[in-house]
């Protein structure tokens, strides 16, 4: 049996039918070595306050489901472990910049929309029926773009994203990452259905280079690089109307 | 089904609660500080356009303490911002590939600072040969 010991977490609680604002409140959480953060505020909701209210789905960083600040640094929560947090205290918020839906919960209706914004599925340059064959792509190619790709729409790069909290008309570094992730996909031919997004006042120019978003990302994801990249395409397309006569298309 | 209510929390002091905030704000104070001791050189043109007396004035405000003291800070500031600024260079390139191999950020970085340091050193001792 393994040795157990107690840390104290400090939630944040907000019940929309009853509170005006958030309050916090904390829990003796007994815990193991190989328990993470996850596994505290499940420990608490099944043994000390069924009220709890967080999202979780996987429990091993893949469904990007539990994303939450922990001492004020936006993390999976399934990705970290309780015993890092002792013998300290551990304070654990909904992501910031987002609306709280209730305590830990907060609503992802803003991103999920900006998602579809950038249209985050291959134009295929050519139509070709399966028996013409696959479109091939050479390692080098597919090395463009397979970083991007590996989002998992956790949002905390939102959370870590100072120029969305102040401006949530941003589209933001994830919406941002997956519209490079294809534009940079040699089989995509679809980087002028997106350039309108990418030009945008709430486009890249939006951000302002803080790069914590690549920072936090638990699965390396650099969506500073592909928003300021996309600066650079942003300025040829800019100039490129005025030069080419059907308008840079 | 209506819109739920929720909650959002307000912004102040935001890049106070995060280390990395805290250095992003002195990485962008600096340029304001770049951009002051632009504003003093380019008086200093001015100046001489007005003729010897108003440049030797210039030069004499320039050399006294409070002055020395302001740029010994706006080149602590300039070094602080040329550092940072080769920082994130790799976030506004694309992939630069050297035979085939991807060239790692931190060769980037380390070349833009090094050409950095070499340029200065050139400009210095060339200045250095012209004026001695």
């Amino acid at each position: 049996m393994a040795e157990t010991k107690t840390i104290e977490i400090e939630c944040l609680r907000y019940h929309p039918g009853t509170d005006s604002e958030p309050r916090y409140q904390a829990y003796q959480v007994p815990f193991t070595e190989d328990m993470s953060v996850l596994q505290g505020l499940q420990y608490i909701k099944d043994h000390l306050d069924g009220s709890l209210t967080f999202r979780w789905s996987c429990r091993m960083a893949v469904c990007g489901s539990c994303g939450m600040m922990l001492n004020g640094i936006p993390q999976l929560s399934c990705h970290a472990f309780l015993r890092d947090y002792h013998p300290g205290r551990l304070r654990v918020d909904p992501l910031n910049h987002f609306p709280i839906m209730r305590d830990l919960a907060i609503d992802q209706t803003d991103f999920l929309r900006k998602l579809a914004t950038v249209k985050p599925y291959i134009f295929p340059g050519e139509q070709k029926t399966p028996a013409q064959g696959e479109f091939l792509q050479t390692p080098g190619q597919m090395d463009d773009y397979y970083q991007y790709s590996q989002c998992i729409n956790c949002l905390l790069c939102y959370a870590a994203c100072p120029q969305y909290g102040l401006n949530p008309e941003f589209t933001g570094p994830a919406a941002l990452a997956l519209l490079h992730r294809y534009n940079a996909d040699s089989r995509d031919a679809g980087t002028p259905e997106r350039m309108e997004v990418v030009n945008a006042e709430d486009g890249v120019w939006g951000c302002t280079l803080v790069s914590y978003c690549s920072e936090v990302c638990p699965k390396g994801v650099d969506p500073a690089r592909a928003i300021n990249q996309n600066k650079i395409n942003s300025t040829k397309d800019y100039f490129f109307r005025f030069l080419t006569p059907r308008g840079g298309k | 089904m209506g819109k739920p209510k929720t909650y959002l929390r307000p912004m102040t002091g935001w890049w106070r609660r995060n280390p990395f905030y805290r250095s992003y704000m002195i990485r962008e104070f600096s340029s304001v500080l770049v951009t002051v001791y632009a504003l003093i050189l380019l008086f200093g043109l001015y100046r001489l356009f007005q003729g010897q007396a108003a440049f030797d004035a210039w030069r004499a405000a320039l050399a006294t303490p409070g002055s020395i003291l302001f740029h010994l800070l706006v080149l602590a500031a300039f070094f602080y911002h040329a550092w940072t600024w080769f920082e994130i260079m790799p976030k506004t390139m694309p992939f630069i590939r050297l035979g085939g191999r991807r060239v790692p950020d931190n060769a980037i970085v380390a070349s833009g600072a090094a050409a950095a340091v070499a340029l200065s050193i050139l400009l210095f001792g060339l200045v250095w040969w012209v004026t001695r």
